[in-house]
């Protein structure tokens, strides 16, 4: 918390910045009646939309239970975690051993929920021909050993890299899985002329003008104007296009878990919150274009 | 209250008693009022050398912690251990750099034009108009630059991307331009009367005298104006991050102006929230700021100097 001012006071100073994403909040203010229980919620932007439907369908049901929900990145809702600032943090990614550690070490045990399971769709332009590729094309395009659409069988246009920022555990499960190619010894990298933008819609946006640009995203954020394309995992297996069934069925290579870590084992409403979440919460996940639990 | 002597041990009378309420009273408020703004004068330095100070206990240890070698190189990939500041420091001085010479010549012109050229009833709805620019949040010219001049600079300029480092200084130099022209403006309008006068008597053309007279007379004050806008360049964050791309690739090439970068402020923005407080990544960032203060803190030294050479001569304002 006062960390995350300072930083914020800091940041503002040095860059004499605007508009910086992250804020923290404090638990339980501005609550007047007593019978109010504010639950703190923090993390993912992959989880943020969810989230929120999640806090506002629950909270109609119970007006007993005020959720906050703020975005700013797997990272961020781990940092805050970790400084004790949140009852759930929202990761698109696992907690790495070091930051569960620094968890513990302040008194904030996190424990792990599966809450939904989401597909990472390779987007491009629609005037773009290529409509599959293979992991090991997608990690050639992005480490920039492939850098014209003529290599993958499109028009001779130069491809332009779109990535997340670093701190979206999207970023980290896309080099892992993608450009890595699962190999935990690999030491490949995002290629510099990577560009790095700050938000899904900095992505949606780029790809729809851009017709040399092609971006990932969680399949919940792929809107109607860009294209799809289909990924296959090697080039003698069939390309799968992303969809709830092609990842329950495992078919499609690109889909993760999404977490909420709780700070120790959930109590009372957090408990009461996490068990609707995982039953009829599920509800919501469909809507939103990710992939329920079986 | 030196007749107050006169009167001997007599007691002072009713009026005199509400008069010196009144004096005590109103010393009180006087002594509040200037302790009131002492104090925040005071303060306002103090939260300087606090904020400095917190600025250099969080960032030396990234330039004690990561090896030169490192620091020096040309990968930013802090995530996994790479802290190469290169890129960085290139992308905002190229950035920077190519705002300044865009708003250069459309800050000076504009300044003649308002101060020297136009008439004194568009000199007043210009100056206004040209204040509320000012005003313009940065993530507005953002969007605005993502949404129309991101695409512009590709389709005419031919670019694979339109976020490129020209975008960013397009947008730069028109953020930095009502700094630069009401700075300018001021400087021209130090210029004494006599000068212009003097220089058309001697039967120069108007051009002429603000050419070869007026802009030489303000010069100074014209370097100023620069300086103004390069520290407002360089500090600026939100547009930038939005348009240039954020790649962190060396600038170094000849088509580096119209390919991706990534500027030092848009990295701090962009990573600060993800950082685990205490990381080597958590001071990278203040280090990175420290550099970016250095560079800050040597643009307004210049320009503070040129103000003082001024003064010094005895010249113009």
């Amino acid at each position: 918390m006062i960390r995350a001012r300072r930083l914020l006071l800091a940041l503002a100073v040095v860059a004499g910045l605007a508009g910086c994403a992250s804020s923290a909040s404090t638990p339980g203010d501005g609550d007047s009646a007593q019978a109010i229980v504010t639950i703190q919620n923090k993390g993912s932007d992959t989880l943020v939309n969810l989230a929120l439907a999640w806090a506002e369908a629950y909270m109609d049901t119970h007006p007993e239970v005020r959720i906050s929900v703020t975005g700013g990145g797997s990272g961020t809702g781990i940092a805050a975690m970790i400084n004790g600032t949140v009852d759930l943090a929202n990761a698109s990614r696992e907690m790495k051993k070091e930051e569960i550690a620094a968890a513990q070490a302040n008194g904030n045990d996190p424990i792990e929920h599966v809450v939904a399971r989401d597909a990472i769709a390779i987007v491009v332009n629609p005037s773009n021909p290529v409509d599959h590729l293979t992991l090991s094309q997608l990690s050639a395009i992005y480490t920039g050993k492939i850098t014209n659409w003529r290599q993958v069988g499109g028009h001779s246009w130069p491809i332009v890299l779109l990535s997340r920022e670093s701190n979206s555990g999207t970023y980290v499960y896309f080099l892992e899985n993608v450009v890595r190619l699962g190999d935990s010894h690999s030491k490949l990298l995002f290629s510099p002329d990577t560009l790095l933008m700050p938000s899904s819609e900095g992505i949606t946006v780029e790809i729809r003008q851009n017709r040399n640009a092609i971006g990932y995203d969680g399949l919940g954020y792929v809107t109607h104007d860009v294209k799809v394309i289909a990924v296959s995992s090697d080039s003698t297996s069939p390309s799968v296009m992303p969809s709830i069934e092609s990842v329950n069925d495992g078919s499609y290579p690109i889909s993760r878990p999404l977490f909420i870590y709780s700070a120790g084992e959930p109590v009372s409403h957090v408990r009461a919150y996490l068990d609707w979440i995982l039953t009829e919460g599920q509800s919501q996940v469909t809507r939103l274009g990710f992939v329920p639990l079986d | 209250m030196g007749d107050d002597a006169t009167w001997g041990a007599a007691l002072p009378s009713q009026p005199q008693k509400d008069r010196m309420r009144q004096n005590t009273s109103a010393n009180l408020i006087e002594f509040g009022i200037e302790a009131t703004v002492k104090v925040l004068g005071y303060s306002v330095v103090g939260f300087v050398i606090l904020i400095f100070g917190f600025l250099l206990r969080e960032g030396l240890p990234f330039f004690v912690s990561v090896p030169v070698g490192n620091l020096v190189s040309t990968q930013w990939y802090p995530t996994f251990g790479f802290f190469g500041t290169l890129p960085l420091i290139l992308g905002s001085i190229l950035v920077t750099v190519v705002a300044v010479a865009l708003s250069l010549p459309m800050g000076l012109a504009t300044a003649v034009f308002v101060r020297e050229v136009a008439p004194p009833w568009t000199r007043e709805v210009l100056k206004p108009i040209i204040e509320v620019l000012a005003g313009i949040p940065s993530v507005v010219l953002g969007f605005f630059g993502m949404t129309i001049l991101a695409p512009l600079v590709r389709q005419v300029l031919g670019a694979p991307t339109g976020l490129t480092a020209f975008t960013g200084a397009v947008l730069l130099a028109y953020m930095s331009l009502p700094t630069m022209i009401s700075v300018a403006e001021d400087a021209l309008d130090a210029v004494p009367k006599s000068y212009r006068d003097a220089s058309l008597a001697m039967g120069a053309t108007r051009w002429q005298t603000i050419w070869r007279v007026v802009v030489p007379a303000a010069r100074s004050g014209i370097v100023t104006a620069v300086m103004l806008g390069l520290g407002r360049a360089i500090g600026e964050t939100m547009a930038v991050m939005m348009v240039t791309g954020n790649a962190a690739r060396m600038p170094v090439t000849l088509d580096s102006l119209f390919r991706p970068v990534r500027t030092m402020t848009a990295t701090i923005a962009a990573e600060m929230g993800e950082v685990a407080g205490g990381s080597v990544h958590y001071h990278a960032l203040f280090g990175v700021g420290i550099i970016l203060f250095v560079l800050t803190f040597l643009v307004n030294l210049f320009a503070a100097l040129t103000i003082f050479q001024k003064r010094r001569r005895g010249g113009l304002r």
